[in-house]
């Protein structure tokens, strides 16, 4: 009935729009890369500053100068450009960034995000370009979980952990739906093969709505990804 | 006299830096650590030093070597966590409140060197409104939207990898080896590069990735992966 985490972010890529420039977040959201429909192509941006991240390097072919915004050593598509930090940043503040692909703890249904601090004792800060991602990017979705593992909704009406952007997220897929974030809170636009809405409303932390056209997820058998 | 940013020792290229100095370290996720200037640096054994980099802790850069040796007061940076479950020693430091830390989004902090290099003593940017990385910041709204005031970051010192120079400073990168660098090198009153090599033939003007005029001193260095 679950989607598994490689036909989430399957789902996810089946949205992207040919000719965006598409940032994706460390985690899950990366692997959205491997799913783009083909006659698609788009580019892959870096907060690094590679503008056309391709796919991963592996034996010889791996080189430290070469990563990408998870320090994973990738490959450059035909058309690529490497930029600087600055200017990587100027890119996504500017609004080039078509999408950005995030993971997330805690979604609102106001479109707050909770992507960057789980406040672990002891451990330092660690933002990177969370925020101005989630700030930024013309559009933010989000590929995460629906319930954490003790069953709790990641989508709440007000977010309790340290909030990365206000009111920035525009739709979310879970292993369970497809929502967008509307101006009245949550809107379901397609939910898995066995799922009552009634069930789905019990597993979510705010009030849902159901759009006209609300339909099953029709998501390939694939492999589950690690991580 | 003929310019020549050549220096021969780290001595030399470090030249002139004391306790309290602001420094700005490159580098990001294994590209562009000048972990040779690093080494030097702590050779120095000074006091009170201000960090401005990205990560206090990435495992690929010597910086921890720096905040270890007690020699660090306050960092600025958008990355504070170590990888392994033990403390890194940043997070040792901190925790014992021993080290100031100023958490900035990724951007924000890039943004603020290149304005420190560029003349901008501040600027407003919608980035982290009503977060927690923003609390206290002044925010005027502009186009309907929240920004926040952020200003200038500035050093005495810049700390950058490359990977060729010529004996004006003129400075090539390999792939995403410049990130900060480049910003931090304008934003500092003496920038310093480690690189593979320094050409004797002027580096044709359209490879120049940062102009000489913005670096100081240039110093061949193996790269140094940990």
């Amino acid at each position: 009935m679950k989607l598994n985490r490689s036909q989430m972010v399957w789902r996810a890529a089946q949205d992207i729009g040919d000719g965006w420039l598409v940032n994706l977040g460390i985690g899950l959201p990366v692997a959205v890369a491997d799913h783009i429909p083909q006659g698609i192509d788009v580019f892959f941006h870096s907060e690094n500053g590679v503008v056309g991240v391709g796919p991963l390097a592996s034996g010889n072919a791996a080189d430290t100068d070469l990563v990408d915004a998870g320090s994973r050593t990738i490959t450059l598509r035909a058309g690529a450009s490497i930029v600087d930090s600055a200017w990587s940043f100027s890119m996504i503040r500017g609004g080039h960034i078509d999408v950005t692909i995030l993971g997330a703890f805690e979604v609102a249904a106001n479109g707050d995000l909770a992507n960057w601090d789980m406040k672990i004792p002891n451990k330092g800060p660690l933002v990177g370009g969370a925020m101005d991602l989630a700030a930024a990017a013309k559009s933010v979705w989000i590929v995460m979980e629906h319930n954490t593992r003790s069953g709790g909704s990641r989508i709440v009406k007000q977010c309790t952990l340290p909030l990365t952007a206000q009111r920035c997220v525009k739709r979310i897929y879970t292993d369970l739906a497809v929502m967008e974030i509307g101006p009245e809170g949550v809107i379901v636009h397609e939910i898995v093969d066995g799922l009552s809405r009634e069930e789905l409303q019990k597993r979510t932390g705010a009030p849902l709505t159901f759009a006209p056209g609300c339909k099953t997820i029709n998501a390939p058998a694939l492999a589950e990804v690690a991580g | 006299m003929a310019i020549n940013k050549r220096v021969g020792s780290v001595e030399e290229a470090l030249a002139g830096v004391s306790d309290g100095a602001v420094v700005m370290i490159s580098g990001f996720g294994g590209a562009g650590f000048p972990n040779t200037l690093i080494r030097a640096l702590r050779d120095r054994a000074l006091k009170g030093l201000t960090l401005i980099v990205n990560s206090a802790t990435h495992r690929l850069s010597f910086t921890h070597e720096l905040i270890d040796g007690g020699m660090v007061q306050k960092v600025i940076c958008s990355a504070a966590r170590g990888r392994d479950k033990d403390l890194s020693p940043f997070e040792k430091l901190w925790k014992e409140g021993k080290i100031e830390l100023v958490c900035l989004p990724q951007g924000t902090l890039a943004e603020a060197i290149r304005a420190g290099g560029a003349g901008i003593p501040a600027f407003f940017t919608p980035v982290g409104v009503g977060t927690d990385l923003t609390k206290g910041k002044e925010v005027r709204v502009f186009n309907g939207r929240e920004h926040v005031l952020e200003h200038a970051l500035t050093a005495d010192l810049a700390m950058i990898r490359a990977d060729t120079a010529d004996r004006y400073g003129n400075l090539t990168f390999r792939y995403a080896q410049a990130n900060f660098g480049t910003a931090m090198a304008t934003a500092a009153k003496v920038a310093v590069a480690e690189v593979r090599v320094i050409n004797d033939e002027p580096t044709p003007h359209d490879k120049v990735q940062l102009p000489g005029i913005y670096v100081d001193r240039v110093i061949v260095a193996p790269e140094i992966k940990p």
